[in-house]
């Protein structure tokens, strides 16, 4: 079906940043219009999920040229899944950074630039043209610089520096891997690509392409032998845009693996092993790495890392039940990640400092911030009824079916580590007694009420979100049960794609 | 011609790939370019080069007569070039930045103990 509808999360987060532009300089107004922004937005995008998830997948053919030829923009179960969550973080984050950033940052565009890389989020989920795909990466990219680069300092260029070298080899990989495809099957449409790829006599060029994909996308990601970039520059920005990078940017190199790996490289055996051996390996350096680190920030790196060892892993089962846990898992560790992010961020605010040999007593301090932000790190652990739990489950239990016993040994290490230094982190930074050092600088008991609540009101919004995710987890296994049957058989997004001749 | 280009952008592939593995940030950049260019190359080889036969379709005709150059891995380097143009740039004046405080071009030496900020 076509539908205009599918470009409003796009355009209201490009006129959202335009308008911003035209402030320039005037940090308050750029505040309200970053938040009323990202409240439209999210509201567009609950209505686009709406129509979606009641009246099946919609399309959009750019400038009205028929599916092949033109560009196209898909809005399947999957896409609007990722857009409604991405503008629930936007809104956390944009309400968060409209307090805990200095203004000195607004001064040089943080809000304008922030929104064009929501848009790049969006249009990276919506559009069905795999060129465009690298377009859109680009856009996420260079907006993704300059917010680490925002400010200035030393590390934080230092950390811009690799983030940037490997960011822009990603693109190179992708983008070698766009010029085969459109070498071997002459088009660029992705369901057009899954319909030619089959004819292609060269199976082996094929598997090579794929391999460009899988190295591009897992530079993006942050998988095993590519993943150094991610934690030497995640604890260098500020938080709020920690908080973006963390939640989002690696998950749109996950969505794109969904997208590609079911519509146009359906894994053989030669991929499947390939991405559980990546995915046993994320998890287990993850996890061994966020087990030595001090600073919250950097723990909190290394758990991305190991975590999306569990999607990949469901990726490379590729099932319907490994996809459920896989796509279960994306929607979960959106919210949850940008929400730790946030909640160092606080941290940072309340004590001066992310170090947690300096941290402690929190708890004696902030009992109320303490426990919403226990809720918090539970779902992340995965303490049943919590969020975490859900995905894990049908991951077990499609490894076990697939007799996958490594990766179901690194999903235990994983998960146990993960409880350990959240254990750890639990009673270092909130039960420990403070340290008796005359360092501690309280950054959040100086601030005017109306600041505080704005501070701590976006972690209370992800927890809830996270909360409805976890004790309701029987609307999002009927979400995810869609999604995955779509990823699984991908007819329909083909049908809906090409069977939408204008004429 | 397909030759020649199939040599150089191998060229352009492999002196990107050793320029990056190098320590300085200088060679980096310039890896990054080369490799840039090298993709571009590799989409207008791979988009099948044709000779003297644009894509214009005769008044008399209504559909392509012949064999004609296709134009969109044209647009799809277009768009890359454009891509590359403002990433490299960016990097100039990020590697610029970071030569001047760290005072080194060696990228070894980017590990300050960190600081920290909200």
């Amino acid at each position: 079906m076509i539908d205009n509808h599918i470009l409003a999360p796009i355009f209201v987060q490009l006129f959202t940043a335009i308008a911003q532009l035209i402030c320039w300089r005037k940090t308050l107004t750029q505040r309200y219009l970053s938040v009323g922004g990202s409240l439209i937005g999210l509201m567009v995008a609950f209505r686009l999920f709406s129509r979606v998830y009641e009246g099946g997948i919609l399309t959009l053919n750019a400038a009205n040229w028929d599916a092949p030829f033109g560009i196209v923009f898909v809005a399947d179960l999957l896409s609007v899944t990722l857009v409604l969550l991405t503008s629930i973080a936007c809104f956390a984050v944009s309400i968060f950074s409209s307090v805990g950033l200095s203004r000195q940052r607004m001064l040089y565009g943080y809000f304008p630039i922030f929104h064009f890389l929501i848009m790049g989020l969006h249009g990276a989920f919506l559009t069905g043209d795999i060129f465009n795909l690298y377009v859109y990466f680009e856009v996420i990219i260079i907006s993704s610089f300059v917010l680490m680069t925002l400010g200035g300092r030393k590390a934080q260029l230092e950390g811009a520096v690799k983030y940037m070298a490997m960011n822009i080899l990603a693109s190179m990989f992708f983008l070698t891997g766009i010029g085969i495809l459109y070498g071997i099957t002459g088009s660029l449409n992705m369901a057009d690509l899954s319909l030619r790829i089959q004819e292609v006599q060269n199976k082996t060029l094929v598997g090579i392409t794929s391999c460009f994909f899988i190295i591009g996308f897992g530079i993006k990601s942050a998988v095993f032998p590519l993943y150094y970039w991610l934690p030497s520059s995640y604890h260098t920005p500020p938080s709020a845009v920690a908080a973006t990078f963390g939640g989002l940017l690696t998950k749109v190199g996950i969505y794109a693996m969904l997208r590609i790996f079911s519509l146009i490289f359906v894994p053989d055996d030669f991929t499947r092993t390939l991405l559980m051996a990546i995915a046993v390996f994320t998890i287990l350096t993850g996890a061994f790495g966020a087990l030595i680190k001090t600073n919250i920030r950097r723990l909190f790196s290394y758990l991305i890392v190991c975590h999306i060892g569990f999607m990949v892993g469901g990726i490379a089962m590729f099932s319907k039940a490994a996809l459920m846990g896989a796509v279960f898992y994306l929607i979960h560790d959106i919210m949850v990640k940008t929400n730790m992010f946030l909640i160092a961020g606080l941290i940072r605010q309340l004590r001066g400092t992310m170090d947690m040999n300096k941290l402690g007593g929190l708890y004696g301090d902030y009992p109320k911030i303490s426990l919403l932000i226990a809720v918090v790190l539970f779902s992340l652990v995965g303490i049943p009824p919590l969020s975490g739990f859900w995905p894990k489950v049908f991951l077990f239990q499609e490894a076990f079916t697939q007799h996958q016993y490594f990766y179901v040994a690194a999903l235990i290490i994983g998960s146990f580590v993960t409880l350990y230094v959240i254990a750890k982190m639990w009673s270092e930074v909130f039960w420990k007694n403070p340290p008796a050092s005359e360092e501690m600088e309280n950054l959040f008991a100086p601030m005017p009420p109306y600041k505080k609540i704005l501070m701590v009101l976006p972690i209370g919004l992800l927890a809830l979100a996270t909360l409805y995710i976890g004790l309701n987890a029987e609307a999002i296994v009927k979400v995810t049960d869609i999604i995955s049957t779509q990823l699984m058989d991908p007819s329909a997004y083909i049908d809906a794609v090409l069977g939408n001749k204008t004429d | 011609m397909e030759l020649l280009l199939v040599l150089i952008l191998g060229l352009l592939y492999a002196a990107g790939v050793y320029l990056i593995l190098r320590r300085s940030m200088v060679k980096l950049l310039l890896g990054i370019m080369l490799l840039g260019n090298g993709a571009n190359i590799l989409i207008f080889v791979l988009g099948k080069i044709t000779k003297g036969s644009p894509p214009v379709i005769n008044e008399a005709y209504k559909v392509f007569q012949e064999i004609y150059a296709d134009p969109i891995p044209q647009a799809l380097i277009l768009t890359a070039i454009v891509i590359s143009f403002g990433l490299t740039s960016f990097a100039i004046v990020l590697l610029k930045r970071v030569y001047a405080l760290v005072d080194s071009d060696d990228l070894d030496n980017l590990n300050t103990p960190e600081e920290e900020d909200i």
